[in-house]
């Protein structure tokens, strides 16, 4: 009788050997993101060890302690594993918190716009170049950064009092945060415009016609129930950007600048034009010590910072979005 | 669902194909000129931030295509990169051009069965829910995580010496950057993509399609493989084409995995598509890095004639996006 049968009727294919097979796939992906996981902690684990909580604090010259580092594996004498990431964990939190929060503002004002104000005609244009800016590379971004931005900030906004005074500290030449958050902003803002737009779409049309009924004009029934509506979308759209925004290693190593400086907003606005090099940078500009043990190390433990806050995103991301669940579609 | 006739699209376009349930919010009955002014001013603001997206789109392709024909001759497409003193000596970037379609191609011949493999359990079998519930949490956690860290996680891997046989190794020191590692780890950078559109159009497709096919005497498997993957053909296209975008986008993985190499280093004494597929290599976007003037080669015209190239993959990539969009709309959708 089976014999007869096309193939996939038979023994071969039957459905519970089907499910066991993609069942064993699907347990597959799940543990290689646990032994992802795993390894980058045990593989970072010495730099902690080592640092404790000061991994975390600002003291000393962090080229230096990547210097030492990278000497103490190449003597061959003791290890070296001294490291403090402070002025790097700084300028991912400035370069990141900046650019999500410009992009978030304007993401939301973009997405209003393509989904309830923009004519026809608008929309149509719009919604392919989100999607256009949402898929190039993220180094055509950097390349760009770095040939046009970069000299156009270090040539004509930097003022040459800006550049003397703080001469001896730091030279301005155009890698600057204000370039690195321009940028990135450019990068994330599509993203969040295409799932906000979504939630937006998705708002329940009864809730829009009751304030309009009421006569509520159209811009305030968008911002007042569509937006407010569309909540979980937008906590969706802002975590999925934050999580590109902290692992951006090579646009941000192209253009914010090599020197692990921190910042100061207290000198006031002259903070934009300083250089900085934020976690991923890091990684990337020092990728040919990773066969140094101890070298090794300190860069998995970024990484592992990278990976446990862009966990605790989703994480965060997700708790909110449970909260909202009334304004989800049934 | 019928949207009530809370606006009325001014003039309806002839060729316009929704699918029935897309919402048309669009054209204003009410004109913004009964509204007050800080209302106004947020409308006008709108415009301006619209407009202002698409001057950066049309500025960056303006750009790169005045630089890119500006700088691109057609012998850099077939002369590989050369060592040199300035930029007339040092070559083309052919390596980088065919680097950059193995690695798409390998890339996605791994991502895509095992996200249509993922997708298909996640809405056709999804049992034990505790499970399920893992395995989408697992996905949404891969599109999270940055690609450096998933690079760093290959060099591990992919220098132990089980896996030696997949990259150059000697004296028991395996090297661990090859096109393998490259793709293997690209492939999980477009996974989560895949599941997602593959799942949409699973989850597309009415029950009774399927309660159909079983009632005829067919397995869920077969059902699954003549009746539902054919269905959703589209959207499969669709997140392959975004998984490959992002594989041809990905920079990180490429530097830390492929090598800072900028021409192909076969491995001596393998047969012929594995001694390259071994050995290290370069693709369009190490290429750009390393020629920007923070890489190592400062090669700035090169730099955008490989951009441009780049660029153009991306455009392609996202008009057949479109394409396969619109085919898939006039086809029509399931009426629910």
């Amino acid at each position: 009788m089976n014999e007869d049968l096309p193939q996939e009727y038979g023994p071969k294919w039957s459905d519970q050997r089907v499910e066991r097979m993609l069942g064993a796939l699907v347990c597959g992906v799940v543990a290689l993101l646990l032994a992802l996981i795993v390894t980058v902690f045990v593989h970072a684990w010495p730099s902690f060890a080592h640092n404790g909580l000061a991994w975390f604090s600002a003291s000393g010259d962090v080229e230096e302690q990547l210097n030492a580092i990278s000497l103490s594996a190449q003597t061959s004498g003791e290890y070296v594993y001294t490291f403090h990431a402070w002025p790097l964990i700084w300028s991912t939190l400035l370069i990141t918190g900046g650019a999500v929060l410009v992009a978030l503002i304007s993401a939301l004002f973009v997405a209003v716009f393509i989904v309830e104000f923009a004519p026809e005609w608008m929309s149509n244009i719009l919604q392919p170049v989100i999607r256009f800016l949402a898929s190039v590379p993220s180094v055509i971004y950097g390349l760009l950064g770095v040939l046009v931005l970069v000299p156009f900030i270090g040539n004509h906004l930097v003022t040459e009092e800006q550049k003397a005074s703080v001469a001896g500290v730091i030279s301005l030449t155009g890698y600057s945060l204000l370039a690195a958050i321009l940028v990135l902003t450019v990068m994330i803002a599509p993203i969040m415009v295409s799932i906000f737009s979504d939630g937006l779409r998705a708002v329940k049309p009864g809730w829009i016609e009751g304030s309009l009924g009421l006569g509520i004009n159209r811009w305030r029934t968008t911002w007042k129930i569509g937006v407010r509506s569309a909540r979980p979308a937008i906590v969706a759209g802002t975590v999925l950007a934050v999580a590109r925004a902290i692992g951006e290693a090579v646009m941000l190593a192209m253009i914010s600048g090599s020197v692990a400086f921190a910042p100061n907003p207290a000198d006031g606005l002259i903070f934009i034009y300083e250089p900085s090099r934020p976690l991923g940078p890091t990684i990337v500009k020092n990728i040919d010590q990773l066969s140094s043990p101890p070298f090794n190390a300190t860069l998995f433990s970024i990484a592992a910072v990278l990976l446990f806050s862009a966990a605790m995103f989703s994480l965060a991301g997700w708790l909110a979005r449970r909260s909202m669940r009334k304004y989800l579609m049934p | 669902m019928q949207d009530p006739p809370l606006t009325v699209p001014p003039v309806p376009p002839p060729d316009q194909h929704d699918p029935p349930g897309a919402h048309q919010r669009k054209g204003a009955v009410e004109g913004s000129a009964t509204w007050s002014l800080s209302d106004r001013i947020g409308l006008a603001i709108c415009w301006a931030l619209g407009l202002l997206f698409c001057a950066i789109a049309v500025a960056i392709v303006v750009y790169l295509l005045v630089q890119g024909i500006k700088f691109l001759r057609p012998e850099m497409l077939w002369t590989p990169a050369a060592a040199g003193f300035d930029e007339t000596e040092t070559g083309g970037f052919s390596d980088a051009l065919f680097g950059t379609m193995i690695v798409a191609a390998m890339g996605i011949a791994i991502a895509l069965p095992t996200g249509i493999a993922i997708a298909v359990w996640l809405v056709e079998y999804g049992r034990p829910t505790a499970l399920a519930r893992i395995t989408e949490s697992t996905i949404e956690a891969i599109a999270g995580i940055p690609s450096i860290v998933l690079a760093l996680f290959g060099t591990v891997i992919f220098s132990s010496t089980a896996l030696g046989f997949l990259s150059r190794s000697s004296e028991g020191v395996v090297f661990g950057r090859s096109f393998f590692a490259a793709a293997a780890m690209l492939s999980l950078v477009a996974l989560p993509l895949i599941v997602a559109s593959v799942r949409e159009g699973l989850n597309s497709i009415p029950r009774h399609v399927r309660e159909a096919s079983y009632a005829v005497g067919k397995t869920k498997a077969a059902t699954t493989r003549r009746i539902l993957l054919p269905t959703c053909r589209p959207q499969v296209a669709t997140g392959a084409m975004l998984g490959l975008g992002r594989i041809i986008g990905d920079t990180a993985i490429i530097v830390v995995l492929l090598g800072a190499t900028q021409n192909f280093a076969p491995v001596e004494g393998a047969a012929f598509p594995f001694n390259y597929l071994r050995g290290a290599g370069t693709t369009l976007t190490n290429f750009v890095y390393e020629a920007s003037p923070t890489g190592n080669l400062n090669q700035p015209q090169k730099a955008y004639a490989a951009a441009f190239v780049l660029l153009l993959m991306v455009l392609a990539l996202n008009a057949a996006v479109d394409v396969v969009h619109r085919r898939a709309r006039k086809v029509g959708t399931w009426s629910h």
